[in-house]
């Protein structure tokens, strides 16, 4: 078994805040990410496929393949968006980390090829914070 | 303890903003600023590189505190623009563009008013890590 990993980034708007709350709640609950203008990031994707080398090619999956699919389902619809307002796939959802690493795994899933098995979504939000999701 | 010495700060602040030009079109906003004039917003972690240069005191060895100079960026800048947007939200870009270029100038002017007039100050701002500015030139 190896893993493959192609690193990708974006830069987006959001915010934390729960609709169903009051603003004071929100504001108790998530701080200065509930900021209703909103706030942002640089973000970092690493995405990590698994699988065996090929014979012939010495090639888990072309690399450049992996990089052009996440470019166009997944940073296509991210960079410089409103991730609350701009992304189809968050729509309904609260934009944290963790909703949005599991949100790209869910799209990466249904757009890779057969045979190429997702193993992980990283996605930093700062340089300090992360989430990992293995599907 | 004649010699002159730079010291340094680094700090970060996360926020919002857009790049237009009030009088412009949708379409014109679009050709110059491209995606970064997305009327709902985009974002970054801004990283702040605050230089610090003067001759060190003879009793403390230091050109400034930095304790004190981190307290001065947290206090006049990271309370300004920290998870803010930054179009909206601060007087200081509720007309000027907040490309990085105007945000490191506006950063240096707060700051320059907060430091011993014999210290000189240059700041550096990363947009992103490839993207950077550093004022004055």
């Amino acid at each position: 078994m190896v893993f493959l990993t192609r690193m990708e980034h974006f830069n987006a708007a959001h915010k934390l805040y729960n609709p169903s709350w009051t603003r004071e709640k929100n504001e108790e609950i998530f701080g200065v990410c509930a900021n209703e203008n909103w706030h942002g990031h640089n973000y970092e994707l690493y995405v990590t496929i698994k699988g065996e080398s090929r014979p012939d090619t010495g090639f888990l999956f072309d690399v450049k393949k992996l990089s052009a699919i996440i470019k166009e389902h997944i940073i296509e619809k991210l960079d410089h968006m409103n991730l609350n307002l701009d992304v189809d796939f968050m729509q309904g959802k609260m934009c944290s980390t963790e909703n949005l690493a599991m949100g790209i795994w869910d799209q990466l899933k249904a757009k890779l090829p057969d045979g190429v098995n997702l193993h992980a979504v990283k996605l930093y939000e700062t340089p300090r914070i992360f989430v990992e999701y293995f599907g | 303890m004649e010699r002159k010495t730079a010291v340094f700060r680094k700090e970060h602040f996360n926020a919002a903003h857009r790049l237009y030009v009030p009088d412009w079109t949708d379409a014109q906003n679009l050709e110059v600023f491209g995606k970064c004039s997305n009327p709902h917003f985009h974002g970054h972690n801004y990283e702040l590189v605050v230089k610090v240069i003067g001759r060190p005191d003879p009793l403390t060895g230091y050109v400034i505190n930095l304790s004190t100079l981190s307290a001065i960026i947290q206090k006049q800048i990271l309370a300004r623009f920290d998870h803010k947007n930054l179009n909206l939200d601060t007087l200081e870009f509720a007309r000027l563009n907040p490309t990085a270029e105007n945000i490191v100038y506006v950063i240096y002017e707060i700051l320059r008013k907060e430091l011993d007039a014999s210290l000189d100050l240059s700041v550096r701002l990363y947009e992103t890590e490839r993207n950077f500015v550093e004022y004055p030139a």
